[in-house]
């Protein structure tokens, strides 16, 4: 039998303020054990959350993101349940009234555009971290990431695939980078996923049995987890077993599943509102404000680059992965109005020095103007597209303009008919063997010769003037 | 008639980390059939459509900016603390 | 008269003239505390040295001029807000060791006033009792009767007060635990609108209950304890967000050609008669001066003990998850792993009367009780709010009596739970409804035990509250007499 996955995802990313949810502690990363706490997020006796108006904010930028409602008001509820890294014994959370609901977002799959619904984004502070020591009886509980601002964003059922659950990840990850609201690390634990999965006889409509993946920190073990879990729930049902709903621990090194029965407890988490916080009520005028505020998201600029600067879809991909980058190229574009040449340069010698100098592509020392300017020494055939390579890798090193560099190393590429015959004349007369040969049917020895033209001009010959000439002097002998 | 069973105290003994010895059981058994017993008086209460009341004062929107203040001194968090481990807290590992 | 039994505004005026000072009124206040706290038993911790400190640091403020109404007034504190550098114990064995590190709002509002804080005063644990017998540190007695008890949660500090050991007191009210205390020890009790005082500091039991208030020994005091008291702080949400009033121009005004509602169902059989007769003497002696009576009526009143007992506990049984004996408070030695290391940290820490308030909030708040309970209850407070609304539409304030009894002796109702909880009565429905009460001492019984009367008004109208409070004290100034210790 061929059976349908169904699978719905429940990512959790931490917010980019500066300061946690409820307190005035550091969200930073890395800070040696319990240095970014205070009696707010160490859960003391007496204590009060007061609310973060970024987070709201930022949370509101997610949820119009991915198209939701945002509700009028919205409320926050405690889940109530013990563990150590847990400092109030409840995790203030949203539960009956989420900061905003049904919403969708699209993928491009290679079967083209699909729609995943989105239930629901809501805002919760994230609990802290224990360590387990495993010579030893003891944990460890550290609490600096106690209250760092999550927003949880909770998908329908509506994926089909693993390759469709990665591209949903991706999607949101790339809008939570572009929206500048979390820095999607998931390696840190900024971009956090939890997977629904079950599956169903191919052609029918009922749900089948779900269970819960967890530990899941990358967009690729998403993707083995989903795929080892279908099959594993595949291999049940053939072999005449049901599956039992329960959650199941990815393992990474060992590419399985494992059931958490037994380690886990009963869940009655006693939600109720919490009477420390008052409602959130937003207003149109709020809501506006923010969307003003909004960049322009990944794929309607992928879409935008295709249509109005001609690219083919595999440059706009690359070139909308950040925004910093796509900004870049229509700057380069703006000064040189070569779309294509400069998605290549960027695509090309950019992306290979970013890479090996691990910066970012704000912090590149070629600006826009200075790749626009160069783009446009090779189009008015003041440069080769050979010398512009070498032009570039001084231009990166030194901070100079193209135009400067050429001038100060004499590297105007030779386009003069006249200068250039003497020269392939020289080249001739020195290689009469060659010369011979070549005569005599070797045609491959013709590259020979542009190369000898081009060494003899240190590579500044216009090599298009050079085929034609030699062509010429090559077949009139 | 019976509101809560002895299994059913030691259930929510559970769920708030609590336990007790036997006799406690049955005392708090007894003690919170009473207490629930006496909570029915709200079932003559015509409640439909009312929304539940979950703050004495109707305020809402209380914000504060997002702006890093000082934390404790790691010192002064753990200085409260039954046991440590240098600047950890200390807990008997959760059993696997 | 000895300083320790003068009121704030009689030292303030003192001080102002030179007459004393402030180090002398702290000794005073100390010297009287030696002689008593043995029978009284008011406080869980005294704060002597710090106190003198600040009785000296005062003195310098006033000869430097710039003295407020409570600089160099002693002041007892109910060990349930948290004092920086000194133990806040809330009355339990699980916070037996629990240092702060922070100082609750009014505590840092009181300090910046000048005030001087003697000590921590007892409570029933987690402020969760009517008696101060369910403290973790042994009971309080009532001064007026050492056989009884003087009311709870805040009985250390009415205790405290009727014994003359401070000149001012703090307490918490969560369902009547500054007004029950204040009118069985014959003392000024207010508790305060909800939001109109910062929470910030105050250790939680039901956090949309509880409100921190004023003892004092007349209105006066009242109002200048509110002033320092009252005000916004953006570290507590539901605080409220606007100016408060100086509130001394309250007491001494007059209350001629208001109308006062008597909620009928405050009126049943069951009280005192000893009460009733004070109650309707209060009456009696207000309409002398020109106030107006009607009788209102409160329908949902007979409710209010369950929606009480339900949502309270709820809140109370998430309020006290905290202490799981991982970040402080008490942690059971020898545990082999970490629920057993929970579970038995919160059997031997918390007493039995907390115990059975989570057990009753965890219950209604888990799964298939929610509806039937929590919610049921919330919901039911939202018919008693109305019921509020409605009666103030046509009185500016109501009067009811504070208890059913006046002072219970100890031990009598500690094995019956549904007793204790139903001699809250009558204070319970401001809690719920978030309005402010007082409790003014109105007579004694035939046996000399203090008597008090509880007015309520509308939101943010504690104004009202003291012109009343005021106005029956200049006829019946009961508040001057003193028990025999």
């Amino acid at each position: 039998m061929e059976f349908e996955p169904v699978i719905g995802l429940e990512v959790h990313a931490q917010l980019l303020t500066k300061s946690k949810i409820f307190c005035g502690c550091s969200t930073a990363f890395g800070a040696d054990p319990n240095s970014h706490t205070c009696p707010i997020c160490l859960g003391m006796p007496g204590v009060l959350p007061a609310l973060n108006r970024k987070v709201v904010e930022y949370a509101m930028k997610m949820a119009l993101a991915v198209h939701c409602r945002i509700n009028g008001a919205s409320s926050f509820a405690r889940k109530n349940y013990f563990y150590p890294d847990l400092p109030k014994g409840y995790q203030i959370s949203q539960y009956d009234l989420p900061l905003a609901e049904k919403g969708c977002v699209d993928v491009d799959l290679e079967e083209g555009r699909k729609r995943i619904g989105i239930t629901r984004v809501h805002i919760e502070e994230d609990a802290g971290k224990s360590l387990h020591d495993e010579k030893t009886a003891y944990s460890y509980v550290d609490l600096n990431r106690t209250g760092v601002p999550l927003i949880e964003i909770v998908s329908e059922p509506d994926m089909r695939s693993p390759e469709e659950g990665a591209a949903y990840l991706r999607r949101l990850h790339e809008i939570l980078v572009y929206l500048e609201i979390c820095d999607g690390n998931m390696e840190e634990g900024s971009f956090r996923c939890d997977a629904n999965v079950s599956i169903r006889p191919q052609g029918t409509e009922r749900f089948g049995t779900r269970t819960e993946l967890k530990n899941m920190n990358s967009f690729r073990n998403v993707q083995l987890a989903l795929e080892y879990e279908i099959e594993r729930q595949a291999q049940v049902l053939r072999a005449g077993g049901t599956v039992v709903q329960e959650t199941r621990l990815w393992d990474a090194a060992a590419r399985v599943t494992h059931s958490m029965r037994g380690k886990e407890e009963a869940h009655d988490y006693r939600y109720f509102p919490d009477p420390d916080l008052v409602p959130i009520v937003i207003s149109d005028e709020w809501i506006e404000k923010i969307r003003a505020t909004f960049p322009e998201l990944p794929m309607e600029k992928r879409d935008r680059f295709i249509r109005e600067y001609d690219i083919p879809r595999y440059d706009a991909q690359v070139l909308t992965a950040a925004r910093a980058l796509g900004d870049f190229f229509e700057e380069t574009v703006r000064h040189c109005g070569k779309p294509k040449t400069a998605s290549n340069w960027i695509m090309g010698d950019i992306l290979a020095l970013v890479k090996e100098e691990k910066i970012e592509i704000q912090d590149i020392p070629v600006s826009p103007k200075a790749l626009a300017e160069m783009i446009a020494l090779i189009e008015d055939g003041t440069i080769s597209g050979k010398i512009a390579k070498d032009v570039f890798q001084t231009m990166w090193k030194t901070g100079k303009d193209a135009r400067f560099i050429v001038e100060e190393q004499g590297l105007v590429q030779i386009t003069d008919a006249a200068e250039l015959d003497s020269v392939i004349d020289t080249v001739l007369a020195a290689h009469p063997r060659q010369f011979e040969e070549f005569r005599n049917g070797k045609a491959p020895l013709f590259g020979f010769f542009v190369g000898q033209v081009m060494k003899a001009t240190k590579g500044k010959a216009n090599p298009q003037t050079v085929n034609e000439l030699l062509k010429k002097k090559l077949s009139l002998r | 008639m019976v509101k809560i069973t002895r299994q059913e105290v030691e259930y929510v003994a559970h769920l708030a980390r609590l336990d007790f010895t036997d006799d406690e059981k049955n005392r708090f058994t007894a003690q919170l059939n009473d207490i629930l017993m006496y909570m029915d008086v709200l079932n003559a209460v015509d409640t439909t459509g009312v929304e539940p009341m979950t703050h004495a004062i109707a305020r809402t929107n209380a914000f504060r900016e997002d702006i890093v203040c000082e934390s404790l001194e790691t010192e002064a968090a753990l200085a409260n603390a039954p046991e440590r481990q240098g600047p950890y807290f200390r807990v008997p590992k959760v059993i696997d | 008269m000895n300083l320790n039994e003068l009121t704030i505004h009689e030292l303030r005026d003192k001080l102002a003239a030179g007459e004393t000072t402030a180090l002398a009124i702290a000794e005073a206040v100390f010297r009287r505390i030696d002689a008593v706290e043995s029978k009284i038993h008011a406080f869980i911790s005294l704060m002597r040295e710090s106190a003198l400190e600040e009785a000296a640091a005062a003195d310098r403020r006033i000869a430097a001029g710039d003295a407020t109404d409570l600089t160099g007034i002693p002041i007892a504190v109910k060990d349930v807000l948290c004092t920086k550098g000194s133990p806040t114990t809330c009355g339990s064995r699980i916070l037996e060791n629990f240092v702060p590190p922070y100082d609750a709002t009014v505590i840092a509002k009181l300090k910046a006033a000048g005030a001087v804080i003697i000590g921590k005063t007892n409570m029933d644990e987690f402020a969760m009792g009517s008696s101060t017998e369910r403290s973790a540190f042994g009971l309080t007695r009532n001064p007026w009767d050492l056989e009884r008890i003087p009311g709870g949660s805040s009985g250390g500090s009415a205790a405290a007060m009727a014994a003359d050991e401070c000149i001012a007191a703090i307490g918490t009210d969560t369902g009547g635990s500054i007004r029950q205390p204040a009118s069985l020890c014959g003392v000024v009790g207010l508790k305060p609108t909800y939001g109109l005082v910062s929470r910030y500091g105050l250790v939680a039991f039901a956090s949309s209950l509880d409100q921190i208030g004023p003892f004092a020994k007349d209105a006066e005091d009242c109002a200048i304890m509110l002033n320092a008291l009252a005000g916004h702080d953006p570290k507590d949400s539901t605080s409220v967000p606007a100016e408060a009033p100086d509130y001394r121009m309250f007491p001494g005004r007059e209350a001629k050609g208001w109308t006062v509602g008597i909620p009928k169902e405050y009126f049943v059989e069951g009280i005192d008669p000893e009460i009733s007769a004070a109650v309707n003497g209060v009456i009696a002696t207000l309409e002398r001066l020109g106030v107006a009576f009607r009788e209102v009526s409160l329908p949902r009143t007979k409710y209010c003990v369950a929606v009480y007992y339900i949502i309270a506990p709820s809140e109370a049984s998430s309020n006290l998850a905290r202490y799981d004996g991982v970040r402080y408070g008490f942690r059971s030695a020898g545990s082999r792993n970490l629920i057993d290391m929970f579970k038995q940290s919160r059997l031997e820490g918390f007493g039995s009367e907390v115990k059975r308030r989570i057990m009753i909030g965890t219950y209604s708040l888990s799964a298939g009780y929610y509806d039937a309970y929590y919610k049921k209850a919330s919901q039911v407070r939202t018919l008693m709010r109305q019921d509020f609304d409605e009666a103030f539409k046509t009185c500016d304030a109501l009067v009811t009596p504070v208890t059913p009894t006046p002072a219970f002796r100890i031990g009598e109702k500690m094995d019956d739970p549904i007793q204790m909880y139903l001699s809250d009565i009558f204070t319970l429905s401001t809690n719920l409804a978030g309005l402010p009460g007082i409790s003014v001492p109105c007579g004694y019984t035939t046996t000399g035990l203090p008597i008090g009367v509880q007015f309520m008004a509308r939101h943010f109208d504690e104004g009202k509250l003291l012109t009343i409070a005021s106005a029956l004290e200049r006829e019946t100034p009961f508040e001057k007499r003193r028990p025999a210790l």
